[in-house]
C-alpha cells in the first residue's frame, strides 16, 4: 500500500507522527488516548453523528471543536482531548441521550466512568427504547449485508429507525447483523423456539441442518447467500460444524 | 387621464401621501421607503417580463456573459469576483470568488456549480423575488460561473414552496437553450454548459450545503461532516460550487461595471447592496435593496416608515431563525457581515423582523427556537436533543414554570450545541436565545424571577382587568368569545378571571384603554 505524506502534530502535549489524512480517532487511539464514541463501527462507514467524540483542535491562532472520527489530522495541528470545551459537549451528549434512553445500561456506565450525572430538568422520554439513533443497524444493513431492510423515518426529534412504515420488512434476511452492532442493545433478536426468530416484528423460519438436524440460519438468510454468491442453495443446508 | 396625460399637469390628489409627514411626494425615487434604497440587483423586476427573454436582452441581458466569452480568460473572471470581494449571500459570507478559485483548481471532473434556491427563512422572499422577477439575471450568473470555474452542469436547487419561481425559471432554460447561452459552444466559444433544475423536497435544512448535496443525490436531506471542502468533494465527491440566487445575481454587474465599481459601495470588508425582507411591526414592509453600510436606525425608521401607531421600538431580529435580535441601542449599527456577527447576530440570507415594545423576547426565542426544533434533521445528538430540551425550557419559562437555574442550564446548554452540533443549523440554533438573553436579560429575569411578562404575551404570567377608565359602554362585553366579562350598562365592567381566555379581544376593542394587562 502506499504510504501518504506524513505529518506532525500533537495530541494532549504528545509530539505524534502520522499519515497525512488518516483519522485522529484512529490515530488518538493507537496511542493509547482514550475517546469515548457511540456510532463508529469498524465494520461501517462513519457519520459524525453522535458528536461524542468531539476534540478541540488548534491551527495557529484559530481553535475549533470537531469530531476526531472523521477529522484528517494535518501538520501543525494541536490536538487537546480533555479542555472544557469539549467536556461540556460530551456531558451535554451523554445527558441529553440519557433523557432520551433512561433505561439503557450502557449509557449509565458510561456516565459513571466519565462522572457525569443526569441532568434532572431534562423529563426522561418513555418512548424511545434505547435507541440513540447512531444508525450503525442501518449502515451495517446496507454496506455490509447489502439489503437495506431498515432506514431511518421523519426528521429531529420524531425520527426513528426501523423497516418502511414499521411494518414487516420483505427484504430483511434475519441475519441480525443489526442486533450485533447495536451499542445500546435496542434491536433484539428473540428465538422464539429452536425453527423460530424473530427481529423487526416479523418471524422467520430457521433453516435445519441436512446432517444433524440444528437449526442454524433463518431461511431467508441462506436464499439471500446463495443468490448473491450463486451457490446452490441446497448445498448451503449444512450446518457449518458438518460441511 | 386627459389633464394628466395630454396636458401634463400633476394630479394632486392621486399623489404618494407620506404617512409620518403628510408631505405630498411627485416621484417614486423621492419617496422615503426608495429614496434610501439602492436597487442594482431587483430594480430591474419592474421592467422586465420575465417570461421574455429579450426583455432582459433589451436592456443589456447578457452583455457580462458575452464580455466574458469574447474578451476574458477563466482565470480573469475568478480573478475579477476575488477584486470585487463578492460575499456569500445565503447567510455565511464567505468570498465567492475565493470559492470559485478553490474550485477551479480542485482535482476531478466533472466540476459543478449550483444555485441554491432553497431559501427557508419564515418571512423572507429575497431569492423567489429575484427568480420570479427576472431569472435570466440569475441565470446569467450562473453560466459566467461555470466559464470561470470550468464547469459544464449546473443545478438549480428551488424549493418547492415556489412554483412561479420553478415555472419562470423553467421558461427562461429553454428560452435560453433555444437561443444558444445554453448548452453546446455557447455563442460559439466552445464553452459548454447546462442547467437542471431540482425541486426541494420541503426540508428547511436542505438550504444548508451539504445536505442540498445529499438531496441532489436522492438521499435524506442531512448534512455531512465538512472537514474537506465542497469545493474539492462536493456533490458526488466532485468539486463543486454552491452559491446562493442573490450572490449568483451579483456576477453580471460586476463583470459589466467593474470590481472597482462594485468596491466603491459598501463597507471596508462587506461589499456592494443586500436585499432584506423587512416585516413585523414596521410601516412599509416588503423588499429593500440597500448599500451595505447603512444603518439599522435608516432601515426601520426612514426606508421603513417606523413602528406603527407610534409605539416603541425594542428590537429587530436579522438572519433568519438562527439569526439574532438587536436592541435599540445597536440601532445605528451599520450593516456588515462582521458587525452583525460581532454583535450576537448574523447577517444570513436577509430576513429582518421589527419588534415593538408588544413582543415578549422570551416568546420570540421561543418561537424561533421551536420552529428550529421542527427543522432540526435529527442526524447528530445536540441539535435533535438539545434544541428540544431548549424549547421545552423556554416554554416553561414562558408557562412561568421557569426558574433562575434554568437561565444558567439554558447558556451551558447553548455552548455545548453551538461547538458540538454537526452543521450550521445546529452551531447557531442558540443565537435566538443567546441575544435575547444578552440584551434582554432583565426579561428573563421578569418571567422566572417575579412570574411576569413585561410585554403581556406569554398567557400563563399575564391577566386582563378593567379600571375606572371605563364606561361601561358594554363593547367588550359583547365582544368577549368566553362570555367573562359582565357589568350594567354605564357601570364599569367586571372580567371573571377564572373563564378568561386572555385573548386580548376586550383591550383591542376597548375605546378608552380601560383594559389592563399585568
Amino acid at each position: 500500500m502506499k504510504v501518504g505524506k506524513m505529518v506532525s502534530f500533537s495530541i494532549d502535549g504528545k509530539k505524534i507522527k502520522a499519515e497525512e489524512g488518516t483519522m485522529l480517532l484512529d490515530i488518538a487511539r493507537q496511542h493509547g488516548v482514550e475517546i469515548p464514541t457511540f456510532c463508529t463501527h469498524e465494520a461501517v462507514s462513519r457519520t459524525g453523528s453522535c458528536r461524542l467524540c468531539v476534540v478541540e483542535v488548534r491551527q495557529g491562532t484559530r481553535s475549533k471543536i470537531v469530531a476526531s472520527c472523521m477529522y484528517p489530522v494535518s501538520e501543525g495541528i494541536v490536538v487537546d482531548t480533555k479542555t472544557e470545551r469539549v467536556l461540556n459537549v460530551r456531558r451535554l451528549v451523554l445527558q441529553l441521550l440519557m433523557a432520551r434512553c433512561p433505561e439503557s445500561d450502557i449509557l449509565k456506565e458510561m456516565a459513571n466512568e466519565m462522572g457525569i450525572e443526569p441532568e434532572p430538568r431534562f423529563k426522561p422520554d418513555t418512548d424511545k427504547g434505547n435507541c440513540i439513533l447512531c444508525r450503525l443497524c442501518v449502515r451495517v444493513c446496507e454496506e455490509t449485508v447489502g439489503v437495506s431492510a431498515i432506514g431511518s423515518s421523519y426528521r429531529g426529534p420524531g425520527k426513528s429507525v426501523g423497516p418502511p412504515f414499521m411494518e414487516n420488512s420483505k427484504a430483511c434476511i434475519a441475519c441480525g447483523a443489526c442486533a450485533y452492532v447495536c451499542p445500546t442493545q435496542h434491536i433484539v433478536m428473540e428465538s422464539t423456539d429452536d425453527s423460530k426468530r424473530k427481529i423487526w416484528g416479523r418471524t422467520f423460519k430457521m433453516q435445519a441442518c441436512d446432517k444433524c438436524g440444528r437449526y442454524f440460519a433463518p431461511v431467508d438468510q441462506l436464499k439471500f447467500i446463495s443468490n448473491t454468491a450463486g451457490v446452490p442453495l441446497s448445498e448451503l443446508h449444512t450446518c457449518p460444524s458438518c460441511r | 387621464m386627459s389633464a394628466h396625460t395630454f396636458k401634463g399637469e400633476i394630479i394632486d390628489r392621486l399623489l404618494y401621501e407620506d404617512p409620518n409627514t403628510g408631505e405630498k411626494i411627485i416621484y417614486e425615487h423621492d419617496i422615503p421607503f426608495y429614496k434610501k434604497q439602492m436597487r442594482i440587483l431587483s430594480g430591474m423586476n419592474g421592467f422586465v417580463d420575465p417570461t421574455s427573454m429579450e426583455d432582459y436582452l433589451a436592456i443589456g441581458g447578457y452583455s457580462a456573459l458575452a464580455k466574458v466569452l469574447q474578451e476574458m480568460k477563466p482565470d480573469d473572471v475568478v480573478q475579477e469576483i476575488i477584486k470585487a470581494n463578492l460575499r456569500g449571500r445565503g447567510g455565511g459570507g464567505y468570498p465567492a470568488g475565493r470559492k470559485w478559485e478553490e474550485t477551479r483548481k480542485a482535482q476531478g471532473e466533472p466540476k459543478y456549480v449550483i444555485c441554491n434556491a432553497d431559501e427557508g427563512d419564515p418571512g423572507a422572499f429575497m431569492d423567489e423575488s429575484l427568480l420570479e422577477g427576472n431569472p435570466y439575471l440569475v441565470l446569467e450568473g450562473m453560466i459566467i460561473g461555470a466559464y470561470a470555474i470550468g464547469s459544464s452542469l449546473g443545478y438549480m436547487y428551488v424549493r418547492n414552496e415556489y412554483p412561479l419561481a420553478l415555472n419562470r425559471v423553467t421558461i427562461a432554460i429553454q428560452q435560453l437553450r433555444e437561443a444558444g447561452l445554453l448548452g453546446k459552444n455557447i455563442l460559439g466559444s466552445g464553452f459548454d454548459f447546462d442547467i437542471i433544475i431540482n425541486r426541494g423536497g420541503g426540508a428547511f435544512v436542505c438550504g444548508e450545503s451539504s445536505a442540498l448535496f445529499a438531496s441532489l443525490e436522492g438521499r435524506a436531506g442531512e448534512p455531512r461532516v465538512k472537514y474537506i471542502h465542497a469545493t474539492d468533494k462536493g456533490l458526488w465527491d466532485k468539486p463543486t460550487n454552491l452559491n446562493n440566487v442573490e450572490t449568483w445575481a451579483n456576477v453580471p454587474f460586476i463583470i459589466n461595471r467593474g470590481a472597482d465599481w462594485y468596491r466603491s459601495i459598501g463597507t471596508e470588508n462587506s461589499k456592494g447592496t443586500k436585499i432584506f425582507s423587512l416585516v413585523g411591526k414596521i410601516n412599509n414592509t416588503g423588499l429593500v435593496e440597500v448599500p451595505m453600510g447603512i444603518t439599522l436606525r435608516e432601515i426601520v425608521f426612514e426606508i421603513g416608515g417606523g413602528i406603527p401607531g407610534g409605539r416603541k421600538f425594542k428590537a429587530v431580529q436579522t438572519g433568519g431563525p438562527s439569526g439574532g435580535c438587536l436592541p435599540a441601542e445597536l440601532l445605528d449599527t451599520p450593516i456588515d457581515f462582521d458587525e452583525l456577527i460581532k454583535h450576537g447576530s448574523i447577517m444570513g440570507s436577509g430576513g429582518m423582523i421589527v419588534m415593538d415594545d408588544q413582543n415578549c423576547m422570551v416568546d420570540v426565542a421561543r418561537y424561533f427556537t421551536n420552529f428550529l426544533e421542527e427543522e432540526s434533521c435529527g442526524k447528530c445528538v445536540p441539535c435533535r436533543e438539545g434544541i428540544r430540551r431548549m424549547n421545552e425550557i423556554l416554554q416553561d419559562i414562558c408557562d412561568g414554570k421557569g426558574t433562575e437555574e434554568d437561565i444558567k442550564l439554558l447558556e451551558t446548554m447553548s455552548q455545548g450545541i453551538r461547538d458540538g452540533a454537526l452543521c450550521g443549523l445546529g452551531n447557531t440554533a442558540p443565537n435566538p436565545l443567546l441575544s435575547t438573553l444578552r440584551y434582554f436579560r432583565d426579561e428573563y429575569i421578569a418571567h422566572v424571577r417575579d412570574k411576569k411578562c413585561p410585554a403581556g404575551i406569554c398567557k400563563a404570567l399575564i391577566h386582563y382587568s378593567i379600571n375606572d377608565k371605563c364606561t361601561g359602554c358594554g363593547l367588550c362585553l359583547k365582544k368577549c368569545p368566553s362570555a367573562s366579562i359582565s357589568g350594567e350598562k354605564k357601570e364599569m365592567h367586571v372580567i371573571d378571571q377564572t373563564t378568561c381566555i386572555k385573548c386580548g379581544v376586550c383591550k383591542d376593542s376597548c375605546k378608552f384603554d380601560a383594559i389592563i394587562v399585568e
